[in-house]
């Protein structure tokens, strides 16, 4: 395919448009024969080119037919989602891509991009063709897996000693409690966040509730109780129940934590989305606005990351020695550079966000990108 | 050049409408453009990169800019000139239009792109990258100090300045110069995304509406007061004055500054503009302050914006009057300013202004000279603050495809 384009680029002297598209045609008909799977959406049907495939590396090529702009979802059949592509508009192709294991999924099309869409059976054959993963690589998974479960299984205690104040109606307690208790989530956001459902229970922010929602209803978890404690500064009966509120949602996270569906891409890429929640919400200190203590999420963020990383080790390192190094040398510098903003290096007792000026975020900042990017490369040093 | 005739109708007609229509006009071109049997417009061709001197300083000003100064956050040499390298490189793609590395898309599925690909389809605009390294860079992490050339010297503190120091300085600049914007910012996005790590923006600058001609038969353009500015510009073809002016000869470059021969030395001045307060100002009054009248940008008591000024019929604080080269003992600067806008400051005032940028073989003799008597008595500076500054050694041009920015300096 480079070929072909860097052909197109020569001898239309930098017309790149026509490149692009000259690259682009080659590519998905080659994906497209050799591959043969192929979803034609319309706004009454839903057609797959096969409904039987081997397991592994999946591209499907989209081409929306129909009239409006449609998604395109390959769900498990418990309806979690395997991969998704929203916003494919009217006489548009697209490709979805992921690594799916032998057994039976849904692949959906919503024309209009609502209601339950259109549903199409199809089965992932396997065994010889499900992805080869090496014993490293399941090694490297189960670990993690162990790890995700550990971190839930260590937070119920903590989130207990936070609740339990709140239901005394200790307000010092209580704040004290607070970041400690979402230490583990922090650690393994990629993980909890995967279960689309508890998520908005416990760790949204005022913002983030939808239009038609009431923040004195709908609004619940521990940024409600954050701006309970550190804003208005009482405890009610409102947030006693809140407080019983989110025990109940995450003892529901510790009960299926353990079934969430991890690989090695997805390990690498958590990393890197532990990075992006630093990057776009501890950073600049919207995450914890009322009780400014973001940089204990920010580093069990840091943390997270670097156990996936540290896992993944092995396996990246044979396949980008050199990525390895930066990565190594990344974390410490990051970690170094946290490490100004607590006097205890083995506790969370983190600078209050408030008193971190604003060279101080932007160097903050900057070694957030310094680490992320290279950690955005992981994934393909790992699938290589 | 094709935008620049439609300008200069627009300019003539004087309509904000009609300025809207060429905008729209442009956008028509580019769309048929990307039919293979249309021809390609001047605006949208490359600038080759290679050459004696870096492109994006004698080239026609293009229509638009995005100015980066980077810091440098490593302490480590080779990783720094390993940056370099992996700039040049992937600037000599950009500048022809190519992606960066292995392209936007067809990948790896589980990876990011090599290049953002905000740029696919677009043609090259005329992009040029150049690169510049100020004067903290010289400051011993790098085993520069020596290196350091006597005539990359600080500013000094002229009167009225007003620097925020988070929008001046910086180890590295790039300015990214093209006629489309967005090309421009997504050459600064992807080379910030391949210094993550070593460089980190210090601070950026777009640009729009060049304020400075290097083309000797083109108009002056407007700066954001609606005057003509900076006639007597030096222009990219005269080589003499370029060479008398602009480039730093090898007899100039002495000592451990020898790996400047060939280059330039760049001052970046950020000029907020107070367009309210100005906006209420008689047009008599403003004619008064310039030096010009308004319609033609002719000096006073003359008719054509090019006629040769006289300096002493105009008023004593006149910006022209002051900032002439025969003021100034012939002291010329090689401008490629661009007006800007951030929207507006939080009082619902304009945040905009001109972001001026000047090429010179001395800074002393060129930039330094002439703002000294600006800032004296200028009657603009009630109208205007110097913001942000900055200054930089621009290097010799990337010889070939095995040569890289800087390498004189780090060989």
């Amino acid at each position: 395919m480079r070929a072909v384009r860097t052909t197109a680029v020569t001898a239309l002297a930098g017309a790149a448009v026509l490149a692009a598209v000259t690259g682009c045609t080659a590519k998905s008909d080659a994906k497209g024969d050799a591959d043969g799977i192929t979803v034609t959406a319309k706004d009454d049907s839903c057609e797959v080119s096969k409904k039987e495939f081997p397991a592994g590396h999946v591209t499907l090529n989209v081409e929306n037919r129909g009239s409006k702009v449609t998604e395109v979802y390959v769900l498990y059949p418990d309806d979690r989602i395997v991969t998704e592509r929203e916003n494919i508009g009217p006489g548009t192709k697209a490709a979805l891509t992921a690594e799916i294991k032998a057994g039976s999924y849904a692949i959906v099309c919503k024309p209009g991009m609502t209601g339950a869409g259109i549903r199409q059976t199809v089965t992932l054959t396997g065994g010889a063709s499900a992805p080869k993963r090496s014993a490293e690589m399941d090694a490297a998974v189960a670990a993690y897996r162990q790890y995700v479960q550990a971190q839930a299984d260590e937070t119920l205690p903590k989130v207990k000693v936070f609740t339990d104040a709140v239901r005394a109606g200790d307000l010092e307690a209580a704040k004290k409690a607070y970041a400690a208790s979402r230490i583990g989530w922090e650690r393994t956001e990629p993980v909890a966040e995967s279960f689309g459902d508890i998520d908005p229970k416990v760790d949204v922010r005022e913002d983030g509730l939808e239009e038609g929602q009431d923040p004195a209803k709908d609004w619940t978890g521990w940024h409600r109780l954050e701006k309970a404690l550190w804003q208005d500064k009482k405890i009610t009966t409102r947030e006693k129940q809140l407080a019983d509120l989110l025990d109940k949602d995450l003892a529901d996270w510790v009960k299926r934590v353990g079934k969430a569906e991890i690989t090695p891409t997805s390990m690498a890429n958590g990393a890197k989305e532990l990075l992006d929640e630093v990057a776009t919400g501890k950073v600049t200190g919207e995450e914890e606005r009322y009780s400014h203590t973001d940089l204990v999420d920010f580093k069990a963020n840091v943390e997270g990351a670097q156990k996936s990383f540290e896992l993944l080790k092995p396996v990246a390192a044979k396949n980008d020695a050199a990525l390895v190094a930066e990565l190594d040398k990344q974390f410490a510098a990051l970690n170094t550079l946290l490490d100004r903003y607590r006097a205890d290096k083995t506790g969370y007792d983190f600078t209050s966000y408030d008193k971190v000026g604003k060279a101080q975020r932007k160097e903050l900042s900057d070694g957030v990108n310094a680490l992320a990017e290279p950690l955005s490369k992981l994934a393909a040093a790992v699938v290589k | 050049m094709t935008p620049a005739p439609a300008r200069r109708t627009v300019l003539a007609a004087g309509g904000g409408l009609a300025l809207g229509a060429a905008v729209a006009g442009g956008t028509v071109a580019l769309t048929r453009d990307g039919d293979a049997t249309a021809p390609v417009a001047d605006s949208g061709a490359a600038v080759p990169f290679h050459g004696a001197h870096q492109a994006g300083i004698a080239t026609p000003v293009q229509d638009r800019l995005h100015f980066a100064a980077f810091d440098v956050t490593t302490d480590d040499r080779e990783k720094l000139v390993r940056l370099l390298k992996e700039w040049t490189r992937a600037a000599e793609r950009m500048t022809a239009g190519r992606e960066v590395g292995e392209g936007a898309y067809g990948g790896l599925p589980e990876a990011p792109p090599d290049d953002t690909g905000e740029a696919l389809g677009l043609k090259p605009s005329r992009l040029t990258l150049t690169l510049g390294f100020g004067p903290s860079l010289f400051d011993g992490r790098f085993g520069l100090k020596d290196r350091r050339p006597g005539d990359l010297v600080e500013l000094p503190r002229f009167p009225g300045d007003n620097l925020d120091p988070a929008r001046s300085g910086g180890d590295l600049c790039v300015q990214a110069c093209a006629d489309d914007p967005q090309v421009a910012v997504h050459a600064i996005r992807n080379l910030a995304r391949i210094g993550f790590g070593t460089v980190a923006v210090r601070w950026s600058q777009l640009g729009f509406g060049k304020t400075s001609s290097t083309t000797p038969d083109a108009q002056t353009p407007r700066n954001l007061f609606g005057f003509k500015d900076g006639t007597r510009n030096i222009a990219g073809t005269d080589a003499a004055a370029l060479d008398r002016h602009v480039w730093v000869g090898p007899k100039d470059a002495t000592g451990g500054g020898a790996w400047m021969a060939g280059g330039s030395y760049l001052v970046a001045r950020r000029i907020r503009m107070n367009v309210e307060t100005w906006d209420r100002t008689p047009l008599a009054e403003q004619e008064d302050i310039f030096g010009r009248d308004k319609k033609e940008g002719a000096p006073v008591g003359k008719a054509g914006e090019h006629d040769e000024p006289f300096l002493k019929a105009m008023k004593p604080d006149a910006h022209v009057r002051l900032a002439h080269p025969d003021a100034n003992g012939g002291a010329t600067l090689l401008r490629r300013g661009y007006s800007f806008t951030d929207g507006t400051d939080g009082l619902g005032r304009l945040d905009a202004g001109l972001f001026f940028l000047a090429y010179q073989k001395d800074v002393r003799a060129g930039f330094v000279r002439v703002q000294t008597a600006l800032a004296k008595s200028d009657a603009l500076n009630e109208y205007i603050q110097h913001v942000g500054s900055a200054v930089f050694a621009v290097p010799p041009g990337v010889r070939d495809a095995d040569d890289w920015w800087g390498r004189g300096l780090f060989s």
